[in-house]
């Protein structure tokens, strides 16, 4: 069914009850052409790439748990592309031109809120860093424009911009295409346009081997559902993919931590755009329920735990009330934590592996939601031609061994 | 804040105290192996971690307290310490891991 103000009409016409489902719980079939692995907004978003652009629709999408249920939900709903190299710039900001026209593209609402994304410059190495970034971002077509502090309290009136602050602020830097999106609906939305489109969906089953066959090509997946043939495999396992690779005999440059977020009770608007500040070590923005969404920085340590320590959450909650005084009183409703593959040089791999057939999307760190849609797209054309894309061949396995890092220190854990 | 046992204050001290310092028993290979060495195998030494889940062998600095360095067994799944040993011992096998879990 096509969502539309008719079709809502109608439907609360009849009370709402005859809505269908949105997307159907499958069990697997015996093979499939692609298996992914991983039913987050980067592996359904594959899932539906691989059908829709390249008409390859026999297709599953396994999940150990539930979909959207591990970092697609458990993020700060970011979206930006001021990144500082050319490689960056390409991947990122192809990800926010599909976030643009996402909610009409799957019939599903994500919220896409072009609200804007304020880096706040607190000293002299902040503005001449921002700075940069602000003009290599003007020749990659990315927008990306320095704000005075006058423009910074225009923009964003609850700012203090007194310079007798702790933290006086010297500028920012303002994307105004970036800004946030609705997690849970994108990987809905991807879920029921692949789903519409032939794709199998199929959750509580962990993958706990890969199958290669004798000329080391995959052959399938082991799963708690037993032997699921597959052509080619994809892997968007965030902080998993270790695990995964290992099951195929590969080791990869990933450590995974575990990564906090925080949302208070919820108030009246009050903060119209996200902020970051990397200097006080903060990013908040507020959730169109009311909510402010607040991200700390990684724990220390790797783990697969799904949860951080409370020192971590009051440090980042020190630097919001550093910022914004006005959050003093605010009460905390929730915190949780996600798991995040880091590669060293804090930017994604997307594309071959050395194992024939199988595909991998990894090393997002704790700033992959904002790719989604760019690297579902990426996953779904190196998948479908054997060969990576123009836009994701920079972010290949073998820049490790060659040398050919995209250190990018715009994806400092922090400034998510 | 994971409670860590310091094996040389032999004392278990709050997380705050203690740096992470990443995987253990990376030996960094000599000059002569350096020279030696494919990129392969560099890109091993320098960039390739085990990442595992489960019983991980890493290196803690005890930077706010005796400011040493020491390996400890730690489950990645729950964060729980298994032991703590000094640098100059050997990984604990299976085994010893198994047993000091019992213990």
């Amino acid at each position: 069914m096509k969502y539309s103000a008719r079709t809502l009409f109608s439907q609360a016409l009849k009370g709402h009850k005859n809505w269908p489902e949105q997307f159907p719980n499958k069990e697997p079939q015996k093979d499939y052409d692609v298996v992914i692995v991983g039913a987050g907004g980067h592996g359904l978003g594959a899932a539906y790439y691989l059908a829709k652009k390249y008409g390859i629709t026999n297709v599953a999408v396994v999940e150990k748990g539930w979909l959207g249920g591990g970092n697609t939900g458990r993020n700060t709903t970011i979206i930006r592309s001021n990144y500082l190299f050319d490689e960056s710039a390409g991947i990122y900001d192809h990800a926010v031109d599909l976030w643009d026209g996402l909610s009409q593209e799957l019939n599903y609402n994500v919220m896409f809120s072009k609200r804007g994304v304020l880096m706040l410059a607190h000293n002299v190495h902040d503005v001449q860093s921002f700075q940069r970034h602000v003009h290599a971002n003007r020749l990659n077509g990315v927008d990306n424009k320095w704000l005075t502090p006058e423009e910074c309290k225009k923009f964003l009136p609850i700012l203090d911009i007194s310079q007798d602050r702790r933290y006086p602020v010297m500028g920012g830097a303002l994307q105004m295409r970036a800004g946030t999106a609705r997690h849970d609906s994108v990987a809905w939305g991807y879920a029921r346009a692949a789903s519409a489109l032939g794709v199998d969906i199929i959750q509580n089953c962990m993958v706990t081997g890969i199958r290669r066959g004798k000329d080391g090509a995959v052959e399938g997946v082991e799963t708690q559902k037993g032997f699921i043939g597959a052509k080619k495999i994809g892997v968007s396992a965030a902080g998993n993919t270790s695990v995964v690779m290992d099951m195929a005999g590969l080791r990869f440059p990933l450590e995974s931590y575990p990564l906090q977020a925080l949302v208070s009770e919820p108030v009246k608007p009050v903060l119209n755009c996200v902020v970051m500040s990397n200097a006080v070590h903060a990013y908040i923005s507020q959730s169109d329920k009311g909510e402010l969404v607040i991200g700390a920085g990684t724990d220390q340590y790797t783990s697969y735990s799904q949860r951080g320590a409370l020192h971590i959450l009051e440090h980042t909650l020190m630097s919001i009330c550093e910022i914004f005084p006005i959050f003093k009183r605010q009460r905390m409703l929730r915190s949780w934590g996600g798991i995040v593959d880091v590669t060293p040089d804090r930017s994604p791999i997307v594309g071959k592996t050395p194992v024939p057939g199988l595909y991998v999307n990894c090393g997002w760190g704790t700033g992959g939601f904002k790719a989604t849609p760019g690297a579902a797209d990426m996953l779904a054309y190196t998948i479908a031609h054997d060969a990576p894309h123009k836009i994701n061949a920079p972010f290949n396995l073998d820049r490790f061994v060659g040398g050919r890092l995209i250190d990018e220190a715009a994806a400092a854990a922090v400034a998510h | 804040m994971l409670l860590i046992h310091c094996p040389h204050c032999n004392e278990e001290r709050p997380e705050l105290e203690f740096a992470y310092a990443g995987e253990a028993h990376i030996v960094r290979p000599n000059e002569a192996e350096q020279a030696e060495m494919s990129d392969a195998d560099w890109s091993k030494f320098m960039f390739i971690r085990d990442n595992i889940r489960g019983d991980h062998a890493e290196r803690w600095w005890h930077a706010h307290g005796c400011n040493m360095f020491f390996n400890a067994i730690r489950n990645t799944v729950t964060d729980k310490f298994t032991m703590t040993y000094k640098v100059c011992q050997k990984r604990p096998t299976e085994h010893q891991i198994k047993v000091a879990k019992n213990d």
